[in-house]
């Protein structure tokens, strides 16, 4: 596959200053982007924070009211029919024709890019393979759960072998089981070379999947950086744990605060749930902890690791709520119980 | 696999899409849109339905009164009425055109056709095409049960000529319900405003009875009216009488609502978001 190489340094997505007013509403109100070629750029936020408005200035379906923006070195304005031929856009809703058979979708756009007739027919028979849909080719796509039509959809997007893969909340309304199978689809796509921009609500997501994100609220940018270094931001994981004797829940919080491990300064007590939360910023403290509460004696009846929620990421960040208007929830309005 | 060398530097204009590649991207989705028939085969029901159920009711409704305002019976106006539901054929299915296209546009995958570089008047003009297959059915139904109620097709050729030219002028109409699909918010809005146009378009003309006892300010109206032009100018085609005025009028009507309508939709279209 012949890449295009950009003088830029390999850099596939480039934003500068992008703005998208609606009449009174900023939905983008100055984005500054960088997307490395060959990684994952994950874009996260609420509701309304801009996140699809940017995916659809990217893929020329939107103009922006000013600023600029290339993809793979072709700028949306001046060249949107070059741009649109390196990439693949998956929407927040599947953009599959639902009354096609999965596998006429495939052929269909096979031809719309171009290919020949006996290409489009390989290509739609290969993704539907790789995609496990094999069995359901001829099966109008109405008739698929949604995970199989969040499949096709990346089968879609797959078609033309594009160098940029916008991902637009690839997973919105999925079951958790689904949202693994896609998740996984998706690496296997980074693995094979192509930049994605994704976007999210869900920490959890951009964790799994991005290298680098970008947290945006209301139309700005309002941090940026490698995910390891937001997550050392926002306090990375936390381990829940609960002890099989309730009576055990503070005891076990004083045996971890006298642990001593930086990082650990905040154990917190959940009594209603008769949990103890234990931010941890590495494997290490994660091994140090099991190893204290069980050097300890105390029986545990669950532990689990929990991911910061955008909640959480947003305080942390930002001093706000996630959508909320700076300044209306103070910091402090956190529900939790103190040691 | 290799993807396009292109090196961006070089490539500051944007290269148009060659004709070959709209003629490919045409056909596919003219696949797309046929497939839909296929997988849904009631959608011809209006398209088979549509001619017989008019045909009867004008006939056995009104052919008996009307007819012998035209100097003999329901025989007299079969011949009158089955060229004016000719001319209302492309009416009907143009409408269905502006209603589908709405509710097709609010599925994702207009964002998808959207994100691929093809030309998007194609995706209109593929849309079209279908629609004038399901016109040349409906018109073939229409003459069949024509015949079986008594029409006599004078002219073959005329009759051919007489389809080929309510095609036309269904199709000029069609992009006028494409405006209209892409325009307005709901495809119950297109409705309501096509069954608004059509209904007095469709009975202020010569289609279902002669317009010499309408009120003169009617009369005016049907005139200009080019839905009366095209049931002329089938009438004299397939059964005898003057073809000239009619036929023109009908073009002239056409290549004007088209010259006209297409940009607009394509613009609409392409600017939509």
């Amino acid at each position: 596959m012949t890449r295009i190489d950009m003088n830029s340094g390999g850099t596939a997505v480039s934003v500068r200053g992008l703005v998208k007013h609606y009449g009174e509403t900023k939905a983008l109100d100055g984005v500054d982007l960088d997307v490395r070629e060959g990684t994952v750029m994950g874009v996260l936020g609420p509701n309304g924070a801009g996140k699809t408005t940017l995916v659809r200035i990217l893929s020329t379906l939107l103009a922006p009211t000013s600023g600029e923006a290339t993809v793979a070195g072709y700028d949306v304005l001046r060249q949107p029919r070059q741009l649109r031929r390196v990439i693949g856009l998956t929407g927040q809703y599947a953009s599959v024709d639902e009354k096609l058979p999965g596998w006429e979708n495939l052929y269909m756009i096979g031809r719309l890019l171009d290919l020949s007739r006996k290409d489009s027919r390989a290509r739609a028979d290969e993704l539907l393979e790789r995609f496990s849909l094999t069995d359901a080719a001829k099966r109008p796509a109405s008739t698929y759960s949604g995970g199989m039509r969040r499949r096709l959809d990346l089968a879609a997007s797959m078609i033309g072998h594009p160098q940029v893969l916008f991902l637009d909340e690839p997973t919105t309304g999925l079951d958790p089981r689904t949202r693994m199978e896609v998740w996984d689809e998706v690496k296997s796509m980074v693995g094979g070379g192509v930049t994605v921009l994704l976007t999210t609500q869900y920490m959890e997501e951009a964790e799994a999947l991005a290298s680098e994100l970008t947290v945006v609220d209301h139309g700005k940018v309002v941090a940026q950086g490698a995910i390891d270094e937001l997550k050392a931001r926002v306090g990375g994981r936390a381990l829940r744990i609960r002890p099989a004797d309730p009576l055990q829940l503070r005891p076990l919080a004083r045996a971890l605060d006298d642990l001593g491990i930086t990082g650990l300064a905040t154990v917190t007590v959940d009594v209603e749930s008769g949990t103890v939360l234990v931010p941890i910023l590495s494997d290490e403290q994660l091994t140090a902890v099991v190893g204290a509460v069980s050097a300890r004696g105390i029986v545990i009846a669950s532990i689990t690791t929990e991911l910061p929620s955008l909640d959480e990421v947003f305080l942390s960040l930002t001093g706000h709520r996630a959508g909320a208007p700076q300044d209306s929830v103070p910091t402090h309005d956190r529900e939790e119980v103190a040691v | 696999m290799s993807a396009i060398a292109v090196n961006p530097a070089d490539a500051s204009a944007d290269p148009r899409i060659p004709l070959r590649n709209h003629l490919r991207h045409t056909g596919a989705l003219i696949r797309r849109n046929l497939l839909w028939i296929r997988q849904d085969p009631e959608s011809m029901f209006d398209a088979i339905l549509f001619p017989v159920i008019f045909t009867l009711l004008f006939v056995y409704v009104f052919g008996g009164s009307i007819g012998q305002s035209l100097g003999g019976g329901q025989e007299a106006y079969v011949q009158y009425v089955v060229p004016g539901l000719l001319a209302m054929m492309g009416m009907n299915m143009a409408q269905g055109v502006g209603t589908g296209f709405n509710t097709d546009f609010h599925t994702g995958v207009m964002d998808r056709f959207r994100s691929l570089p093809i030309g998007r008047a194609s995706v209109l003009i593929a849309k079209i095409s279908v629609e004038m297959m399901r016109m040349l059915v409906a018109s073939a139904v229409l003459m069949v049960v024509g015949v079986l109620v008594g029409f006599h097709i004078h002219h073959w050729l005329g009759m051919f000529a007489a389809i080929g030219l309510s095609a036309v002028f269904g199709s000029a109409l069609m992009w006028v319900f494409l405006t209209l699909g892409v325009t307005m918010k709901s495809a119950q809005s297109v409705q309501a405003m096509g069954f608004l146009v059509l209904m007095p378009l469709q009975f202020g003309s010569s289609i279902f009875a002669p317009t010499q006892s309408m009120p003169g300010w009617l009369q005016n109206f049907t005139d200009y009216n080019p839905l009366s032009a095209l049931a002329d100018a089938a009438r004299g085609l397939m059964v005898g009488g003057p073809v000239a005025h009619g036929t023109l009028l009908t073009l002239a009507w056409s290549v004007g609502l088209t010259a006209v309508m297409a940009p607009i939709s394509i613009y609409k279209f392409r600017t939509k978001t």
